[in-house]
């Protein structure tokens, strides 16, 4: 699991394109939208294609995306629970 | 009615150039977004938002922040200042990335923060959010710089439309060509006067602006 | 500034040719947008509303031979086409001469010939095409305009922006005349854009309705015919009596919350005409069915006291046609305005804004003197425009 997320912190500053942010800035716990990383909707759609791409796991209600995206654990355990 | 182009950025051939001073070359870069960045570093820009954006609207908005830096409109209410860029290929250079993104049917993953730079205004999008900038604004599209097009619609801008301060340009970018002019035209009677020495500042003509941009 | 007159325009999309043949299908209830499986557009079926082909090139060979020219039509893009027709129609209505020099040609397109980027157009149209600029020169120099066009690309304004500058420009004594044409195709390109942004409804879109869940794209193109004299003409003309274009500075895709700056667009629009709002006798509506934009447009809407006022969106009709929908848009209001017919708001049944709005839920017969015309797009923008009978 901390392998996968050590590996998704550099994925997600990759795809969001946080050029001025290290994976160690990066708290898995800490709340992705909102404060901290100050991501919006694009960032969020962004996310969804992320999961697609880099892992096979097609979301299909966007509604779902604040509880799988509220943080790079929660993105991790969903990975884990989903990955084909 | 006395227009003035009171501060001007061009962005071209590896150099950077800000009211006739030249303040950054870089001779050899690998990609543009490398050029782009170090003018952003050097310039000490603090902006993260600038590394979503497409190169277009880097290069937009880096030309613009200087113009501003040299001229600020914080004087300015918001709905009273415009801006009209316009360039020759529209979005074409992400929109060349977004249709690789759908092409090929086997890896097929169209990007959102890609789709939204194919269009050619969001660059003034981005610089109306960092500058609270609200008023007029508009995108063309010409093969070549139009200085007559826009003296006339940027004049009628400030005489029926309620413009105090507007920005004006070409944002040109292709591949590995690129060029930028970025102006800030006000009214003479709102210059400001810095000391003895009057501001660089040129008079609005069409005259001018083609000069301009191919001055440097 | 003089004032400025419309007498002659055209709107080609799925529901018909000419603005006559669009107004009929609306009259009849038709909607253009239909769910569409081609694999060459999108992977998976997709709610469309598009051109009829057929009788696009039917009707392009028959431009041709009357303009006796000798380029063969599979020289033309699909977009050209549709620019030439809808052109020709109002040349033909107002027979304006495009050759004078006091004519200018405003062209508005989001995208123009984007399709020519996929593989199989790479051999048959050089990428010059690509380039809005060439494409306008496609289309002005078949006409023989004197003077090279104005091309705007602004996003789903662009359509009321030209038709703003067009107005302008004749305001303000630099021409006399211009015709100002829109239009944008569906293409892959931009169906796999807004897929990606989730923005596409899986049903026909429905407008400020409850149940909405998001847009649905159409193709086609329109012109007008402005001037600054409006003599001689069939149609009864109709004012340009002002507009104007802001910007939210808030998000580059996401529409203001407040609808402040949509609002200062429409404020200024009827300030230049010279109105209040209670002067206001119908609003076409950008009306894109996103949950955003709607709820963003009924607050401006309510900022200015407009809520009361019927309003409808034609996206229900003609789905979004992006470049084309400001001119296609404008067209049909003005038509209201001239035959006093208000049309329903096609997709609507239950209010689904945050502020109670008047939509247009039958078409009725109403005398209407002046009707407001916005629109918003990515970037942030806004344009409002206000037309008037004269």
């Amino acid at each position: 699991m901390e392998e996968l997320i050590e590996k998704l912190k550099k994925e997600v500053i990759e795809q969001l394109n946080l050029e001025e942010i290290s994976p160690d800035d990066i708290n898995p716990d800490s709340p992705l939208f909102g404060e901290g990383l100050g991501l919006d909707s694009i960032d969020a759609l962004e996310l969804i294609v992320l999961l697609e791409k880099n892992y096979g796991i097609k979301i299909e209600d966007p509604k779902d995306g604040k509880k799988i995206f509220y943080s790079i654990r929660t993105m991790a355990e969903y990975i884990t629970e989903h990955k084909k | 009615m006395n227009l003035h182009i009171t501060s001007y950025c061009q962005i071209h051939d590896k150099k950077v150039v800000v009211n006739d001073r030249f303040i950054f070359y870089m001779e050899n870069f690998l990609n543009f977004a490398d050029f782009l960045k170090a003018v952003y570093k050097q310039e000490a820009i603090s902006y993260p938002k600038f590394f979503k954006m497409d190169s277009l609207s880097k290069l937009g908005f880096l030309a613009t922040e200087l113009v501003l830096r040299e001229k600020p409109i914080g004087r300015y209410c918001s709905e009273e200042v415009g801006i009209v860029l316009s360039n020759a290929s529209a979005s074409l250079d992400t929109d060349i990335i977004h249709n690789d993104s759908v092409k090929d049917k086997s890896h097929y993953f169209p990007s959102p923060s890609v789709f939204v730079y194919t269009l050619p205004n969001i660059v003034i999008g981005e610089i109306c959010i960092k500058n609270k900038i609200k008023g007029e604004n508009a995108f063309l599209v010409s093969e070549f710089f139009d200085g007559t097009l826009f003296e006339n619609y940027v004049q009628n801008l400030f005489i029926n439309e309620g413009t105090a301060a507007c920005i004006c340009g070409w944002v040109e970018l292709l591949g590995n060509n690129y060029n930028a002019l970025s102006m800030l035209i006000e009214r003479e009677e709102n210059m400001e006067k810095t000391g003895n020495q009057p501001p660089w500042n040129l008079p609005f003509t069409a005259e001018n602006l083609n000069q301009l941009i191919i001055r440097n | 500034m003089r004032p400025v007159y419309t007498i002659a325009d055209n709107i080609i999309t799925s529901l018909g040719f000419t603005t006559g043949e669009n107004l009929a299908s609306i009259e009849n209830g038709c909607t253009g947008l239909k769910k569409v499986i081609d694999p060459l557009l999108y992977p998976e079926p997709v709610i469309l509303s598009r051109v009829d082909q057929i009788k696009l090139n039917v009707l392009f060979e028959e431009l041709l031979a009357k303009y006796d020219k000798k380029t063969p039509a599979a020289f033309y893009t699909r977009l050209e086409k549709m620019f030439l027709l809808s052109v020709a129609d109002v040349l033909y209505q107002s027979k304006a001469d495009p050759r004078d020099k006091r004519m200018i040609l405003v062209i508005s397109s989001t995208k123009g010939n984007i399709d020519l980027l996929e593989d199989r157009f790479k051999a048959t149209f050089n990428h010059r095409r690509l380039y809005l600029w060439e494409m306008a020169r496609i289309v002005a120099s078949f006409f023989e305009f004197k003077n090279p066009p104005v091309i705007i690309s602004n996003a789903c304004i662009s359509g009321l922006v030209a038709i703003i500058t067009a107005a302008r420009m004749i305001g303000n004594g630099r021409f006399d005349q211009a015709i100002v044409a829109g239009g944008d195709i569906a293409s892959e390109f931009v169906i796999s854009g807004f897929q990606s942004f989730q923005a596409l409804s899986p049903v026909n879109c429905r407008p400020f309705d409850r149940d909405r869940k998001g847009l649905s794209l159409g193709e086609g193109s329109g012109a007008l015919l402005l001037t600054s004299s409006p003599d001689d003409t069939a149609h009864q003309p109709v004012l340009f009596s002002g507009g104007s274009v802001t910007n939210d500075a808030n998000h580059i895709s996401g529409p203001s919350r407040t609808g402040e700056e949509l609002a200062l667009a429409i404020s200024r629009a009827m300030t230049s005409a010279g109105i209040s709002p209670t002067e206001v006798d119908y609003i076409s509506a950008h009306g894109t069915a996103t949950l955003y934009n709607d709820e963003m447009e009924s607050k401006a809407l309510d900022i200015n006291v407009l809520n009361k006022v019927p309003v409808n969106s034609y996206k229900g009709y003609w789905g979004h046609t992006l470049g084309a929908a400001g001119v296609i848009e404008s067209v049909s209001s003005i038509a209201s305005l001239r035959n006093d017919r208000l049309y329903r708001s096609e997709g609507y049944e239950n209010p689904g804004i945050s502020v109670p709005l008047n939509v247009l839920r039958y078409h009725e017969s109403k005398k209407l003197t002046t009707c407001l015309k916005t629109a918003s797009g990515f970037g942030g923008c806004n344009a409002a425009i206000v037309f008037q009978k004269s």
